[in-house]
């Protein structure tokens, strides 16, 4: 536990002593912000027309439930533009350590490979917290100004989403950091195979209806859209669960194959 | 307090490091000798848990580095060929956080934070950003990391490499003095360094131990015969042919130094029995003016020369 606390206090240090850390902070700041002032105005134009045309037409406003319909689609959008943050956060992870071989410090340190991976994945984890904790805003003001009220839990369930998509993606991307000492190659490698699991995702919706199914249990995108409708599903957090394990194990053995290879 | 028996590590078909077996007393210092790619510095990873070996076993206060590798760990300090440091940290949060990951118990830190900064003289410099340090500073952080748990074992890969004169002497008397409660593994591609502040030397080539000794055994070892050093005006020829009439002289070598009648010889001897006197008596004797006259020692370079370059070992 204390090997553990040490690895993720050095790299949140590491983190937020990098320029990568704030341009990646801000950006997704921007796009997502961006994205939620779009998605509002548009909602509410399209509301503000019905509710028109009902009254030019007669007969009672058609029922548009703008929070639901905002939240649903804000979550979407994030869920793509992490695609683009996460080769970011994870690409330095090992890379680094081997290239300024830091790595001979961490693995003759009286420290198990798993505490220093979960270190890292925590330490990756909390950085893409700190990165979704300003976008809670967004929602405060909707909540506000809606009326009736909106209902809270699609957004809570929206962001137990982000977390896992979030960590499913990031151990992804820690695993490919150990392929490599090169940053860049860590983070283009990454942005590859986040950009397939994408491809699966878009491909699955065009597909005919049994290779559709296959590939939408597969696609680990898929499985947001039920979290941003506010649904919790235990198949979906399983598959999340598992893909994580996955990662981690894969880093895991790297690192071994790599001591033996070295 | 470490023992390496028939250790090998193999590479696809490269031996890197090939049967090495030696041994290291408690509070000893050992030089580890030998040219670039020699298997200094795998030999190093494997003992510091590192890499795993291929074959042979090596133990270290005890423990197997393969079996028991957390136990060894606790106890060694390793300073790697590049200090391994986070250029974006301060001194003191890289240091603080070594000590976390070496077991350092969380009240002692800050005590053994203060020790090890005035052991490789950086007190001034905790606050201060690695990146910001010049290469000799940086040098001395990575020792400190290794020495922060206070462990029974240090091995330090090249710790002088990439200094200045005034950064080695310090570097070297710093090693010295951590020597007696420290068992210290060094290893350098330069002789000076081994002579000055190593016990006992292991000369590695090509993957193999070619000679375990002291420095001063070694440079006597290796000479079969004595050499002697002269300069003296006069014909070359008759100087040359007075010298190997000389009882206990070996061969002569001249070479004329160019101005007047000046040459200088390299006179090989019998190491038996010591024919400087005898030498200077017949030259001038023979009419000839005596420059110079000295016993030349083969020094550690030659030594390193002749047994990395030759196949034959250990002549005696």
């Amino acid at each position: 536990m204390r090997n553990l606390l040490a690895v993720i206090d050095k790299e949140m240090k590491i983190y937020f002593a990098s320029p990568v850390a704030y341009g990646v902070l801000t950006v997704f700041l921007l796009v997502s912000g961006y994205f939620f002032y779009n998605i509002l105005s548009v909602f509410i134009q399209r509301s503000m027309m019905m509710a028109v045309q009902a009254q030019q037409f007669g007969g009672g406003a058609p029922a548009m439930d703008v929070p639901a319909l905002v939240e649903r689609n804000f979550f979407g959008i994030v869920s793509t533009i992490i695609l683009f943050m996460v080769p970011m956060i994870t690409m330095a992870t090992f890379a680094d350590e081997r290239r300024r071989a830091t790595i001979e410090l961490l693995l003759t340190s009286p420290l198990t490979h798993f505490q220093l991976i979960l270190g890292k994945f925590l330490a990756a984890m909390g950085f893409f917290v700190v990165m979704l904790l300003p976008t809670l805003v967004y929602h405060v003001f909707l909540y506000f100004y809606s009326s009736p009220k909106m209902a809270l839990g699609p957004v809570l369930s929206g962001y137990l989403g982000l977390l896992l998509l979030g960590a499913a993606l990031i151990s992804l991307g820690i695993f490919i950091s150990t392929l490599t000492e090169s940053q860049m190659v860590a983070a283009s490698i990454t942005f590859g195979a986040l950009l397939i699991l994408w491809v699966i995702d878009l491909s699955a919706q065009a597909a005919g209806p049994l290779v559709q199914e296959i590939l939408g249990y597969v696609s680990i995108l898929n499985h947001f859209d039920d979290f941003s409708k506010g649904v919790v599903d235990s198949s979906s957090l399983v598959v999340y669960l598992s893909f994580v394990f996955l990662g981690l194990f894969l880093t895991y053995r790297s690192i071994e194959s790599w001591r033996w290879r070295t | 307090m470490i023992e390496v028996d028939r250790l090998t590590k193999r590479y696809g078909n490269l031996k890197a490091v090939d049967e090495v077996s030696f041994q290291v007393e408690k509070g000893e210092i050992l030089g580890f000798l030998g040219p670039n790619g020699a298997g200094k510095t795998t030999t190093m990873r494997i003992l510091t848990c590192f890499l795993p070996a291929t074959e042979g076993t090596a133990r270290v206060a005890g423990y197997d580095v393969f079996e028991d590798a957390m136990e060894v760990k606790r106890r060694i300090g390793y300073l790697p060929e590049h200090p391994p440091l986070y250029d974006e940290m301060t001194v003191d949060a890289y240091l603080q956080f070594v000590a976390r990951i070496k077991g350092v118990a969380p009240e002692d830190r800050k005590r053994r934070l203060q020790e090890v900064k005035e052991t490789v003289r950086i007190e001034g410099y905790g606050k201060k950003l690695i990146k910001h340090l010049s290469k000799g500073f940086k040098q001395r952080v990575g020792l400190a990391q290794a020495l922060i748990h206070d462990p029974e074992v240090l091995i330090l890969d090249e710790p002088t490499v990439g200094l200045d004169p005034n950064q080695i002497k310090e570097v070297r008397e710093l090693i010295k003095s951590l020597s007696g409660n420290h068992t210290i593994i060094l290893s350098t591609h330069i002789l000076p360094e081994v002579s000055m502040t190593c016990q006992r030397v292991v000369i590695i080539s090509d993957g193999k131990i070619v000679a375990v000794d002291t420095p001063e055994n070694l440079t006597r070892q290796q000479q079969g015969a004595a050499h002697i050093y002269m300069e003296a005006r006069g014909s070359d020829v008759d100087v040359q042919q007075r010298l190997h009439q000389m009882e206990g002289v070996l061969s002569v070598v001249s070479r004329s130094l160019g101005e007047g009648e000046v040459s200088s010889y390299r006179i090989e001897t019998e190491l038996k029995q010591d024919v400087r006197g005898r030498i200077a008596r017949s030259i001038v004797e023979g009419g000839f003016e005596l420059l110079e006259l000295r016993s030349l020692q083969l020094s550690l370079e030659e030594v390193f020369t002749q047994l990395t370059t030759q196949e034959e070992v250990r002549s005696p």
